[in-house]
């Protein structure tokens, strides 16, 4: 700042945070906020949104990403992950969860992959249970100890899921982005 | 040196000693409790069920708050008592508003415990680098501030005409970060621009706060220890203004091939190449400062902290600039890559640089000289293998991960299998790292409590 003046310096200072916004949140939050929702796309139920909110709570997004990715770039066409996702199916989503990481796999449509709650119970339980090579953590918080319901299903013998463990399979089951985009 | 500031620089110590140390102190409480929710989530890949019924101490809960505990705890905390010296020295006045740094250093542990304890117990905003519930939000917020106006102050009362590049650096930094972090934390977005919102955030972060502090701190003591001037002024301003401009844009960079527009995308990559050039203009200014000065390293345990430093930050950045590349990115995103890349970035760079920092000033602000010099190396020698061999184990494995992923042919669970020997080796490396922060801890402790012999000439301000 020998060569400037302070105000100047701190002008420049503030219009390259500025620069910096307008192009990466100002000018693509106006264009994709002009992005309707893709009309196939359901909004999230009492339950899904809770089990929603499960996911969050035991960070699941930090070793699963909800974003696929086009054909050529990747495996995740031929790997049948679904087809590529597109802004409008988010439309639903505060906060949003696209993840960076993919320790464990894309879970976009996962609901779609694998339907069955009975796998997503025992999986939740104990991934090792279904997946012996996994390294997902164990849920057994989102189970309780007690006599089954006849429409209940018991895993390890003695476990069913408790209002968490319940919604959260909710949410993955909800999670299919299938539909073709229009 | 001339003896005549030998007084003024007594009374600046003086003054910055009790914020300096506060920040310091609780940094380092910060570093220690961030070390062991870093191993720990790391140990986790390696025996997924240890500690699997603790709801508070799942993978998905002590990862994040292992990044916000070291981020905003251990790199803020130590970056801020640091900037505070730094700021004094420079300007050549002592600290103003004590009571602001102090107010501040209250509020900003405040805002942690608050906001790593409600991560842990299941309150997370759910957004990486965001995770702090708004009130944590608000009040560290405020404890920028409140450091930020004292800075400003002292700084307003300089006296010294010229300004120097580390303080262009600091300046820039407290009107930059209040911004960013107020306007990233806003509860308004949803969707696909929330994603671009987080990561224009996320590695803004390290634009705005994290890199100006560990580049503030290199071109203040690099050429400090050596005794020379810096290599070449110009190059500095180039570098300066380069890296405002281009670094604001990179943050897309971490959703490429995801559901955003392609020109964003595009943008974002070449920005983040373009960061080529202030990279080189401070990597040729540094290094050719420390250029025939290599006996030094030998001699001062500081600089050889800093010069790792700045060597990761011409390693880290060369890393971004091929990393975003689309070709590049289709293999490294979603691997540990990127999670050894940020390791490199804020352990190899910031980290070593906040060492060598702490280790020069708070002899001279707490008037006592480290006790066991043979600690410092050790310190230093566990720390700069272990994040050699984090960096090596992450990056060579998410490489080889993200190739495996890429090959349709090759079952998931293979693609994990895969990783299983190389995440084990980030463990280990974790445990040298976690080893030096004890010594480094422990040598913090004995000079705060004037153990081993006086030496106070040693220790010349």
């Amino acid at each position: 700042m020998m060569f400037i003046r302070l105000s100047v310096f701190f002008a420049g200072v503030l219009a390259a945070l500025f620069l910096g916004w307008a192009a990466l949140v100002g000018v693509p939050g106006v264009q994709i906020a002009a992005v309707p929702p893709q009309p196939d796309l359901r909004p999230y139920t009492f339950e899904q949104a809770h089990g929603r909110q499960v996911y969050i709570r035991e960070g699941c997004m930090y070793c699963h990403s909800q974003q696929t990715r086009p054909q050529g770039f990747g495996a995740d066409q031929p790997r049948r992950w679904g087809r590529p996702s597109v802004p409008g199916d988010y439309f639903y989503d505060q906060p949003h969860l696209l993840g960076t990481m993919r320790t464990g796999p894309d879970l976009l449509n996962i609901g779609a992959r694998q339907s069955s709650r009975d796998w997503h119970l025992a999986h939740l339980y104990n991934p090792r249970t279904v997946t012996p090579q996994s390294l997902m953590p164990p849920f057994p918080w989102l189970f309780e100890e007690r006599a089954a319901e006849p429409s209940e299903t018991v895993v390890h013998g003695r476990f069913v899921a408790n209002r968490d463990g319940l919604d959260l399979i909710e949410y993955l089951l909800s999670m299919n982005r299938t539909y073709p985009v229009r | 040196m001339s003896d005549s500031l030998l007084p003024l620089r007594r009374e600046m110590d003086e003054r910055a000693a009790l914020p300096v140390l506060l920040y310091f102190g609780t940094g380092i409480l910060w570093l220690l409790a961030g070390t062991v929710l870093g191993v720990a989530s790391s140990l986790k890949f390696n025996a997924p069920d240890w500690l699997g019924s603790v709801p508070a101490l799942t993978f998905g809960r002590i990862r994040p708050a292992h990044l916000n505990a070291v981020m905003y705890g251990w790199a803020s905390l130590a970056g801020a008592g640091c900037m505070v010296w730094l700021t004094s020295r420079l300007c050549q006045v002592p600290v103003q508003w004590r009571g602001c740094l102090i107010a501040s250093a209250a509020l900003w542990n405040a805002g942690l415990v608050y906001g790593v304890g409600s991560i842990l117990l299941g309150y997370s905003a759910g957004v990486e680098w965001l995770e702090f519930p708004l009130a944590a939000v608000a009040l560290i917020a405020l404890a920028f501030l409140l450091y930020a106006a004292s800075i400003l102050r002292t700084f307003s009362l300089r006296k010294v005409d010229h300004v120097y590049v580390s303080l262009w650096y600091i300046l820039a930094s407290v009107v930059w970060f209040p911004l960013l972090y107020v306007v990233a934390n806003l509860p308004i977005y949803s969707g696909v621009v929330h994603g671009v919102v987080n990561w224009w955030y996320a590695h803004n972060a390290l634009a705005v706060w994290f890199t100006p502090v560990g580049l503030a701190l290199a071109y203040y003591f690099i050429p400090k220890i050596i005794g020379r001037p810096l290599y070449s002024y110009y190059l500095s301003l180039l570098g300066f203004w380069t890296f405002a401009l281009f670094y604001n844009w990179n943050g897309v960079h971490h959703l490429v091939g995801g559901p955003v527009p392609n020109w964003l995308q595009t943008i974002s990559i070449i920005a983040s190449v373009m960061m080529v050039i202030p990279v080189l203009a401070v990597a040729v200014n540094h290094h050719l400062t420390t250029l025939g000065n290599f006996r030094m390293l030998r001699t001062s345990l500081e600089l050889r902290f800093i010069v790792f430093g700045a060597m990761s930050y011409t390693a880290v950045s060369f890393q971004v600039a091929m990393e975003s590349l689309r070709s590049v990115q289709e293999t490294l995103h979603f691997t540990h890559y990127t999670i050894g890349h940020a390791h490199l970035g804020v352990y190899g760079f910031l980290t070593m640089i906040l060492f060598g920092a702490m280790y020069y000033i708070t002899p001279r602000v707490a008037r006592w000289d480290w006790p066991r010099p043979g600690w410092i190396s050790a310190h230093f020698w566990l720390t700069a293998a272990g994040i050699l061999i984090y960096v090596g184990a992450t990056c060579w494995g998410g490489f080889l991960q993200g190739r495996a992923l890429n090959n349709p042919a090759e079952p998931f669970t293979d693609v994990v299998e895969l990783t299983r020997p190389y995440l084990l080796l980030r463990t280990i490396s974790g445990v040298l790292i976690g080893a030096g922060h004890l010594i480094f801890a422990a040598l913090f402790a004995q000079v705060l409590r004037r153990m081993g012999p006086r030496r106070e000439e040693a220790v010349t301000p």
